[in-house]
C-alpha cells in the first residue's frame, strides 16, 4: 500500500516537462494559431503537478485520484510521478477523509482534498466548516489550516437532482473560508496555485462541463510561478451600458450574451468574479457606478444566492448610481430535473441573460 | 443497573493464533466475576485474558500483537517485591499531582460557573482523571492530543498552564485561545492540543489526519518522526459513522494513533446500553484489524500499563489500537444537566472507586511516599488553581478590535507567494491581466 517514493531525479526534469506540456497543447490543436490553447483539465493538472513538485508537503487525497487517474482525469499521471503516499486513494468516506485532511493540515501538511462532486461534500460539510473554516478563529491564530477542497460543482448534463447543486452560496457565507470559482484555463491554473499556496482553507469550485473546453493561454500563464490573486475579480469585457456579473460556466454564457447585446447597441461589461469569498465588492461597485445597471448571473438556487449578496452590496454602496433595479438570473427554484428539455429550462441560458440585460436597460418590449 | 451482570474482561483477540496459547490457557482461563473486578482493592496486578472459543480475527496478521498479551509477558517475567510495583516514586507523584490538578480545577470550574464567571456549555471531567493522566503523561511534547468538548483536563495533562485554561473559560484575552474558543475549543499549538471539538466524532478524523501527517513526515519527507496521536472520545461517539470510517482508514494505512474510548456509560441522558447494539466497544477494533482492549478506567495504573503498550505500538509503526476505558463521570453531562436519569446507587458505587483515592491508597500502602508529601501536593495544587482564578479574574476582556481578527491567516486574500511574502506586497505581482 505504501510503495516506494519516486526518485526525485524524475521531478527535476519537471521544468522541461512544463514547456513540453505547453507545446504539446499546441501540437494537439487541429488548426495552427499563434496563441497556445489549453483545456481547463490540463490547466488544473499542470497546476497540481507544479505545486506538488515545488512543495513536498502537498498531497492529494480523494476517491479515484490515484489509479483511476482521477474521476474526471484531473489528477492524471500524478500517481506515477509522486507515488501512492502523495496521491492517496481513499475508501468512500467523505467525512473521514475530509477530516483526515483537516487534521493533516493542522499538524503541518498541505492537503488537496478532492470531492468527486461537491454534492458529496455535504457528507463532509461539518469538517469543511467546523474544523477547517472556524479553526483559525477558535484557536486565535495558533492553528491555520492550509487545505484545499476541490471538485466539480454545479450542474452537469442530465445527472439529476442529487448531482447538480451549486454550492457557491452555501460556502460563500462562511467566515474563514475562501471560495474560488474559476472559468478559463488561466483562471484554473492561477487560482488553483494560489489556493494551494494559501494558508487558509479554500473551497475550489470547478465545473465539469468546462473541463474539456480549451482557452487561449499566454506564456506568462504557463510559468510555474504564475498565480492569480484571491479576492480579485476580472473584467472580461469592458462596456458602458450594463454590468453583468457571473462566475464559472456562466461567464461563457454572459460573454455570448454580451456579443448578442452588442449587435443591438447595448455595450455590456462582463465581470468574471473568480472569487466568491472574499467577494470583490470594489470591482463590482466601480463597474456599476460606471454603467448604472446590473445583472447578476449564477447557476445555483435563487434564494440566498450569490446574486442576492451582490445585489445587497450594490444597494448598500452604490444606490444613488443605480438607474434600474438589479436583475437577478439564477437557476430555477426547483431540484434539477432529469429530462433534457426541463433541465435546459432549469439552468440560465444565453437568451435569459440577454432578456434581463434588456430589461435593465428599459429596452424590453 | 443492567450492565452489572456482564463481566469485564480484557480480550486478546489473537489468543488462538499465538504460539503461546498453550501455556496461557493454564494461566488465564479465569473469568473475572463482577465483584472481583469492580471494587478491587489491589490495583494493577490483575490483567487477565481469556481465550475465547472462536476468534474470527485469528486468521489476520500474526504480526499484530495484542496489548494485554505483551503486558502479561512482562508481569510473568517480573520477580519480587520492588520490581513488582508498576511505578516509581517520581512517577507516582507525577500521576497523583496531575489527577489532583484535574479534579481541583474542575471543581473550581463548577464553583465559578455558579458564580456567573463562566458561561455557556461547560463539561466537567470529574471521575475520569485516570484516563487522561494514564495516557497523556506518557507523551512527548510533539505528540498530539485531540479531544471533545470535555477537554479541560486533557489540555491540563498535556501541559497547557492552568492559568491559560481558566482565562479561556472566563473569556479573557489571556486565555489559550484569547477567549475566542471557550470551554469546548481548547487549542494549543505549543503543546499540540489540536482541539476541543463540540461535535462528537469530529475530532476522530482530525486525529487520524495528524497521525497521517506523522507517517507522511517519516515516509515522504524522510524526517525522523515517531509522533503519536491520541484521540479521546466517548461511548456515544462509537455509534457515529466517522468513528468507523477512521478505524478503517487508520488500520488500512497503519497510522500511529491510539483511539481512546472514555466509556462513562452515559451520553447526556442516553444510556450506552440503550443506544448500542453490542455495548462492548473494544470488539469493534478487531473487526477493523486492530487490537481492541478493555481496561478499568478508574485505575490509573492499569490504564497506564495499557497505554504504554498502545503508544509503544504506534511509535514503532505497528499501527492503531482501540482502547476502551470503563470510567464514570461524577457530575452531570454538563453544568446545565440536572442529571436525573442516572441511578444514585450507580453513582455511589463508582464514587467508592474514585481514581485519586485509589492511587493515594496504592502509594501509601506500597510506601512510595508519605502522607505528608501527598498533602503537600494537594496544597500546591490548591494554590495553583486559586492563582489561576485570580489571574483570570484580573485579566482583561478581549478588545473590540479582536472581533474581526484571526478569521484568516492571510486576511488580504491574495495568498502567499513563492518567496513566502504576501503576494500583494510584491510589486511585480500579476493582476491577471495577461494579454491573450
Amino acid at each position: 500500500m505504501w510503495g516506494i517514493m519516486r526518485q526525485r531525479a524524475a521531478c527535476k526534469a519537471y521544468h522541461a516537462l512544463n514547456l513540453e506540456q505547453g507545446i504539446r497543447a499546441i501540437a494537439l490543436r487541429a488548426f495552427s494559431s499563434s496563441a497556445k490553447q489549453m483545456t481547463v483539465r490540463d490547466a488544473l493538472n499542470s497546476a497540481l503537478d507544479e505545486e506538488m513538485s515545488a512543495d513536498p508537503k502537498v498531497f492529494i487525497m480523494g476517491e479515484e485520484v490515484g489509479e483511476y487517474q482521477g474521476a474526471y482525469k484531473i489528477s492524471k499521471g500524478l500517481l506515477d510521478k509522486y507515488g501512492p503516499e502523495r496521491v492517496v486513494d481513499t475508501p468512500i468516506t467523505e467525512a473521514g477523509f475530509a477530516g483526515i485532511g483537516v487534521g493533516a493540515a493542522y499538524y503541518g501538511l498541505r492537503p488537496v482534498i478532492e470531492f468527486m462532486t461537491f454534492n458529496f461534500s455535504m457528507q463532509a460539510i461539518d469538517h469543511i466548516i467546523n474544523s477547517a473554516a472556524k479553526s483559525n478563529y477558535m484557536s486565535a491564530g495558533q492553528i491555520s489550516v492550509p487545505i484545499v477542497f476541490r471538485g466539480p460543482n454545479g450542474a452537469a448534463a442530465g445527472v439529476g437532482a442529487q448531482h447538480s447543486q451549486c454550492y457557491a452560496a452555501w460556502y460563500g457565507a462562511i467566515p474563514g473560508l475562501k471560495v474560488l470559482a474559476p472559468y478559463s484555463s488561466e483562471d484554473a491554473r492561477g487560482l488553483l496555485k494560489a489556493a494551494i499556496r494559501d494558508p487558509d482553507p479554500v473551497v475550489f469550485l470547478e465545473n465539469e462541463l468546462l473541463y474539456g473546453e480549451s482557452f487561449p493561454i499566454s506564456d506568462e500563464v504557463l510559468d510555474s510561478s504564475f498565480s492569480l490573486p484571491i479576492g480579485k475579480a476580472k473584467i472580461e469585457r469592458e462596456g458602458k451600458d450594463v454590468t453583468i456579473t457571473a462566475f464559472s460556466k456562466m461567464v461563457g454564457y454572459a460573454l455570448q450574451a454580451a456579443d448578442i447585446l452588442a449587435k443591438e447597441g447595448i455595450n455590456a461589461e462582463v465581470i468574471n468574479l473568480r472569487t466568491i469569498r472574499p467577494l470583490d465588492r470594489s470591482t463590482i461597485n466601480s463597474s456599476v457606478r460606471k454603467t448604472n445597471r446590473l445583472v447578476t448571473v449564477e447557476e445555483g438556487f435563487p434564494q440566498h444566492g450569490v446574486g442576492a449578496e451582490i445585489c445587497a452590496t450594490v444597494v448598500e454602496d452604490s444606490f444613488e448610481y443605480l438607474d434600474a433595479p438589479v436583475e437577478r438570473i439564477a437557476g430555477a427554484d426547483v431540484p434539477m430535473p432529469y429530462a433534457a428539455n426541463l433541465e435546459r429550462m432549469a439552468v440560465p441560458q444565453v437568451e435569459d441573460i440577454v432578456r434581463a440585460a434588456k430589461r435593465a436597460c428599459y429596452r424590453s418590449r | 443497573m443492567a450492565c452489572s451482570a456482564t463481566t469485564r474482561i480484557i480480550h486478546n483477540p489473537l489468543a488462538i493464533s499465538s504460539s503461546r496459547s498453550a501455556e496461557k490457557s493454564d494461566f488465564s482461563c479465569k473469568i473475572l466475576s463482577p465483584s472481583s473486578f469492580w471494587g478491587s482493592a489491589s490495583l494493577g496486578k490483575k490483567l487477565l485474558s481469556v481465550n475465547k472459543a472462536i476468534s474470527p480475527i485469528s486468521r489476520r496478521s500474526a504480526t499484530v500483537v495484542a496489548v494485554s498479551d505483551v503486558v502479561k509477558e512482562k508481569k510473568l517475567k517480573s520477580s519480587s517485591s520492588v520490581s513488582n510495583l508498576l511505578i516509581t516514586k517520581e512517577e507516582g507523584l507525577v500521576l497523583y499531582e496531575d489527577m489532583v490538578l484535574g479534579r481541583a480545577f474542575e471543581d473550581m470550574c463548577a464553583q465559578m460557573y455558579y458564580r456567573g464567571k463562566m458561561f455557556g456549555f461547560v463539561h466537567l471531567y470529574n471521575g475520569q482523571e485516570a484516563v487522561s493522566t494514564g495516557f497523556i503523561k506518557l507523551l512527548k511534547k510533539e505528540d498530539c492530543v485531540v479531544s471533545t468538548y470535555r477537554d479541560h483536563v486533557h489540555a491540563l495533562s498535556k501541559g497547557v498552564p492552568a492559568r491559560q485554561v481558566m482565562s479561556e473559560l472566563f473569556g479573557k484575552t489571556t486565555g489559550c485561545c484569547r477567549g475566542q474558543g471557550g470551554s469546548m475549543h481548547m487549542f494549543s499549538k505549543e503543546h499540540n492540543v489540536l482541539g476541543g471539538f463540540a461535535f462528537i466524532g469530529e475530532g476522530i478524523p482530525v486525529a487520524t489526519g495528524a497521525a497521517f501527517t506523522s507517517k507522511y513526515k517519516r515516509e515522504v519527507l524522510k524526517e525522523d518522526c515517531d509522533e503519536v496521536t491520541l484521540a479521546f472520545f466517548g461511548d456515544g461517539t462509537c455509534n457515529n459513522g466517522q468513528f468507523f470510517e477512521c478505524l478503517n482508514m487508520a488500520a488500512l494505512w497503519k497510522l500511529p494513533i491510539v483511539f481512546v474510548v472514555e466509556n462513562n456509560l452515559w451520553a447526556i441522558g442516553m444510556s450506552h446500553l440503550r443506544a448500542t447494539s453490542d455495548p462492548e466497544i473494544w470488539k469493534k477494533g478487531p473487526a477493523f484489524g486492530m487490537p481492541g482492549v478493555h481496561v478499568d478506567g478508574m485505575d490509573v495504573l492499569k490504564v497506564r500499563e495499557v497505554a504504554i503498550e498502545a503508544v509503544g505500538r504506534a511509535r514503532r509503526g505497528e499501527g492503531p489500537t482501540l482502547v476502551e476505558c470503563e470510567t464514570y463521570r461524577f457530575r452531570g453531562h454538563s453544568l446545565a444537566d440536572p442529571d436525573e436519569l442516572r441511578d444514585p446507587a450507580e453513582k455511589a458505587h463508582y464514587a467508592t472507586r474514585d481514581p485519586i483515592t485509589a492511587l493515594k491508597k496504592y502509594i501509601l500502602e506500597n510506601k512510595l511516599a508519605s502522607e505528608a508529601e501527598l498533602k503537600a501536593i494537594e496544597k500546591k495544587i490548591d494554590e495553583v488553581v486559586e492563582d489561576s482564578v485570580e489571574f483570570a479574574d484580573k485579566s482583561p476582556v478581549p478588545a473590540r478590535s479582536q472581533l474581526l481578527e484571526n478569521v484568516f491567516a492571510d486576511p488580504r486574500g491574495f495568498g502567499i507567494g513563492p518567496d513566502g511574502k504576501y503576494r500583494c506586497e510584491d510589486p511585480k505581482f500579476t493582476e491577471g491581466t495577461a494579454q491573450v
